[in-house]
């Protein structure tokens, strides 16, 4: 397989399954060319007049729209772990004999660990999406047919507007839907808020189907997905587990040690002056970044000041502050609770996103952009500040890049981590895989110091006699190695297993198979 | 020929920075390390060498050790393997690992103990942070944390931990048993630069000079000169009726804790939030170690959810003279620190009076006074004091008194 090194020092491929893949070439360097993809014209004579666009069953949907060996398929997770639409499709499509298609997911869960079995009976040839769990390990171990691509959300939008990934079939689940196909997120029994995950694909694919398990007379309002993007419509007894929907990281964590790091996190924030009246952020839903966003609270109500938006998932903890008053608007990319389901649809600040508007890179702007603070985590980062948060130390696939790269392009980027999680150092030489390059990442947060990014001068002089532990990058990884000990490097195999891409499209690193069977 | 397993350490859901050893031990066939660990890809040939050398240390050649572990440092390993070998061989030889430099700072008589976090003995996770919480003392508790057959496992654990474990500045103690267990703790613990013994369910004078007969004999058997203090607890009715014999037993006992929960199950009544049943033994308390010159310390708040209670609880132990009280949570430490600290306006006050104070004291005035009220000699000496302690915690700068009239009221 041919190998180059990209511009970030990483040896990537420069083919994936069979197409010409581009190796990153430095943020904001890389200029795609050309005009954007587009799916076939379709004409209202091969659809029927009434609107009325119901097929029997899943398999009837997959059969009109011409299901066969080798398309890509593509499903969405806005059900997270309670997604039931993903198995019906490809427990279908086994039915039906069809072999070597490419899951497209927007993201995958434990939900679709068995999804292995898919694999290995040939009818998934490979993962286009986040693999986590049992999928990683998987594919770790070089059980799969093809090579994984990771996209960030907003990259998945990217190449679907590019063209880069064809979708062939999209198979959207929806809370509500018509017979027509305009769906939406906010009622029925697996209300999960918004469908903007599937937005690029009622967009470009050649065939949509809408699965519902809460068919509604036409209009089904607000049309989050438009029913003229679709082909088909199906209604089954549930598409979704709604206890599983609702995510399990909900929750502010009680850890001690999260809850120091977390309120080390703001009160930096507080020290840089970056809470101030108008300014803007974004927290992820993990039980630290929660925190975080506690913590703001209680300085905005002591400082009297107010955000205009939190972008990012919501939850009752946003809607809160949303309802109080601290913050103007939620620009909401994922719900992850039933609070903030019924806020979206009853409070005209809680407003939906997607992809589009929050992440792509190849459009005129996005709203990542303009957060003045966004929180993140990873799994490791190097004393150049690059990030990792698809592998673990030891190699194995085992996270999805979600938002996570379109955040890095926020003003202020920190992530908060602890300096090791059971002797597995976070800080160290240099990542295992790369996932963000450390330009963009502006603070390293852990319970042991706070480590700035040296090209944000002015974070360091704004943080000057604050009092807090302000250290370079190299002591934190040197008070870890101390600590924990100097891990060695995991022995990985040649072969590539998956690569990451960047937000342009360009391959950032790769995804080596782990070595397996000397483990004693 | 079968050869007995011996099991020291924790594994299973949720344990985490720990790790079971297997050990057999046999006549032939050469050392065996079967290692599973999610670390092993990176400290694989780190905890396998560790194994090596322990082995060698106690003159072993032939055993088996399968470890299951769960991210342990080297000193829990070590603490693991050595529980294991000596229960194995019945060796008393003690592996130990290298004291770190930071952990060989002196504590003082009369240093702050407002908040003292009190961490189970054999429960290796929760130490290595426990510092950054910045509590004034964190205490390692071989007693009622740690169940009865894993006691000697703790003690090692607990050795270690004094050596190799940062504590960031808080003073390091220990609790150790009643009885001749707790006087035998004390030879795991003493060598290794303990500040201060906790002794739990403190009667009478007689048992702490026992302890601290025990301590001198440790201390002139290693050549130590450092000073370990000690801190009793009173848990019952007998031994708050010896509060004063107790608080001046030796010169080394520092401070005095209560603990209610035993207390109130001498006397035989629920313990209430209100704490009408206590009242009498903490004023007790508070009096015997103001008249011996040491600390009254207050018993847990077991309530971890309960912020606002613990501070409420907090400001009514410092109305009553306790300087300090136990945590049982990282989180209780700084709304411990906070409640002990003196406010905003009891600062202000004795500022002014302090300053009335040295006025007086520079025109050579018999009295001071402040406006037309004249102030008494024990308002001015505590005045004095919470002067000093806010210095000592940061709340006031240095310098404060020179430019009397420039107070930064925006910090």
């Amino acid at each position: 397989m041919e190998m180059v090194k990209n511009s970030a020092g990483r040896s990537v491929v420069t083919d994936i399954n069979g197409s010409a893949a581009v190796p990153f070439q430095g943020v904001g360097k890389y200029r795609p060319a050309g005009r954007k993809y587009a799916p076939p014209v379709a004409s209202c004579a091969d659809y029927p007049s009434d609107g009325d666009k119901r097929a029997g069953s899943i398999r009837e949907a997959l059969e009109k729209c011409g299901l066969r060996d080798g398309m890509t398929i593509s499903t969405h997770h806005h059900f997270r772990n309670g997604d039931l639409v993903a198995d019906m499709v490809f427990a279908a499509a086994k039915e039906m004999g069809v072999r070597d298609l490419v899951w497209f997911p927007s993201a995958s869960f434990p939900c679709h660990e068995h999804f292995t079995d898919y694999m290995k009976e040939g009818i998934i040839h490979h993962i286009e999406g986040s693999m986590n769990g049992p999928l990683g390990k998987f594919a770790s171990e070089g059980g799969m047919k093809g090579m994984g691509v990771l996209r960030s959300h907003g990259g998945r939008y990217q190449a679907v507007q590019d063209g880069e990934v064809h979708i062939d079939i999209a198979v959207i689940g929806a809370p509500s839907s018509d017979p027509f196909g305009n769906a939406n997120g906010l009622e029925g029994p697996s209300a999960c808020g918004l469908l903007g995950f599937a937005l690029a694909d009622s967009q470009y694919a050649d065939r949509v189907i809408v699965v519902t398990d809460n068919m509604v007379d036409f209009p089904c309002v607000p049309w989050q997905i438009q029913g003229n993007y679709v082909d088909v419509t199906v209604e089954v007894d549930k598409i979704g587990v709604p206890e599983r929907i609702i995510s399990g990281t909900t929750e502010i964590t009680r850890s001690p040690d999260r809850l120091l790091l977390a309120e080390l996190t703001a009160r930096f924030c507080d020290a840089a002056g970056l809470i101030r009246d108008g300014f803007s952020f974004q927290t992820g839903a993990g039980g630290t970044s929660l925190a975080v966003s506690d913590y703001f609270g209680k300085i905005m109500r002591e400082r009297g000041v107010k955000a205009r938006f939190a972008r990012g998932g919501s939850n009752k903890y946003l809607v809160s502050m949303l309802e109080e008053g601290l913050v103007d608007y939620i620009l909401d990319g994922q719900t992850f609770d039933l609070d903030g389901v019924k806020s979206m649809a009853r409070n005209p600040g809680h407003v939906w996103t997607s992809p589009f508007t929050s992440y792509n890179y190849h459009g005129k702007g996005n709203f990542a952009g303009m957060v003045d603070i966004v929180i993140l985590g990873a799994t490791e980062v190097d004393v150049s500040f690059n990030a990792n948060v698809v592998t673990h130390s030891d190699g194995y696939l085992l996270h999805g890049i979600g938002g996570w790269q379109n955040c890095l392009f926020s003003k202020t980027v920190i992530l908060p981590l602890p300096l090791f999680r059971d002797r597995i150092p976070v800080i160290i030489d240099s990542v295992t895989t790369l996932c963000g390059p450390g330009e963009l990442i502006d603070v390293i947060v852990t319970e042991r110091g706070i480590a700035i990014n040296p090209l944000r001068k002015d974070l360091l002089e704004a943080v000057k006699g604050s009092g807090l532990p302000i250290k370079r990058i190299e002591e934190l990884k040197m008070e870890a190695e101390q600590i924990c000990g100097r891990p060695a490097a995991a022995e990985l195999d040649e072969k590539v297993i998956a690569a990451i891409k960047w937000v342009d499209g360009t391959v950032l690193d790769v995804v080596r198979k782990v070595r397996t069977g000397n483990k004693s | 020929m079968k050869e007995a397993v011996t099991v020291k350490g924790n594994t299973g859901a949720g344990v985490r920075s720990d790790c079971e050893i297997r050990l057999q031990l046999f006549s032939s066939g050469g050392l065996s390390i079967n290692l599973n660990s999610k670390v092993a890809s990176m400290y694989g040939d780190t905890i396998r060498s560790l194994c090596h050398h322990i082995f060698q240390f106690y003159g072993i050649e032939n055993a088996t050790v399968e470890i299951e572990d769960s991210g342990a440092l080297d000193f829990v390993i070590a603490a693991r393997m050595e529980a294991a070998i000596r229960a194995a061989t019945g060796s008393s030889k003690e592996y130990l690992p290298e004291m770190i430099m930071e952990n060989l700072g002196k504590s003082s008589r009369d240093r702050f103990r407002f908040s003292r976090l009190y961490l189970p003995g054999n429960t290796p996770a929760m130490m290595l942070n426990a510092g950054l919480h910045a509590p004034d003392g964190i205490i390692l508790d071989l007693e009622d944390s740690v169940a009865v057959t894993r006691k000697q496992e703790a003690r090692l654990v607990v050795r270690n931990a004094l050596r190799q474990v940062r504590f960031y500045g808080a003073e390091r103690m220990v609790r150790i048993n009643q009885g001749d267990m707790g006087l035998q703790d004390l030879d795991y613990v003493v060598p290794h630069n303990v500040h201060l013994i906790l002794v739990p369910k403190c009667e009478s004078p007689d048992y702490l000079i026992d302890v601290e007969k025990r301590i001198e004999k440790i201390k002139s058997d290693s050549g130590l000169v450092n000073e370990v203090y000690m801190m009793p607890i009173i848990e019952s009715a007998r031994g708050v009726e010896m509060a004063y014999e107790i608080a001046t037993a030796t010169r080394s006992v520092v401070a005095m804790a209560i603990g209610l929960e035993d207390y109130t199950a001498d006397l035989g009544v629920p313990r209430t939030s209100g704490g009408d049943e206590s009242f009498y033994a903490r004023l007790r308390i508070v009096n015997a170690s103001k008249a011996a010159g040491i600390q009254p310390i207050d018993s847990v708040f077991s309530d971890v959810a309960d912020m606002e209670g613990l501070r409420e609880n907090v400001l009514r132990s410092k109305s009553l003279g306790f300087e300090g009280m136990g945590c049982i949570h990282p989180r209780q430490i700084p709304v411990i620190k906070k409640a002990f600290a003196p406010d905003i306006a009891e600062i202000e006050k004795a500022k002014r009076i302090v300053l009335a104070f040295r006025e007086a004291e520079v025109k050579g005035l018999g009295v001071v006074s402040l406006g037309s009220k004249m102030i008494d000699p024990p308002v001015v000496n505590r005045a004095l004091r919470v002067i000093d302690l806010a210095g000592k915690m940061g709340l006031i700068e240095a310098g404060w008194d020179i430019e009397s009239d420039s107070i930064h009221p925006e910090k």
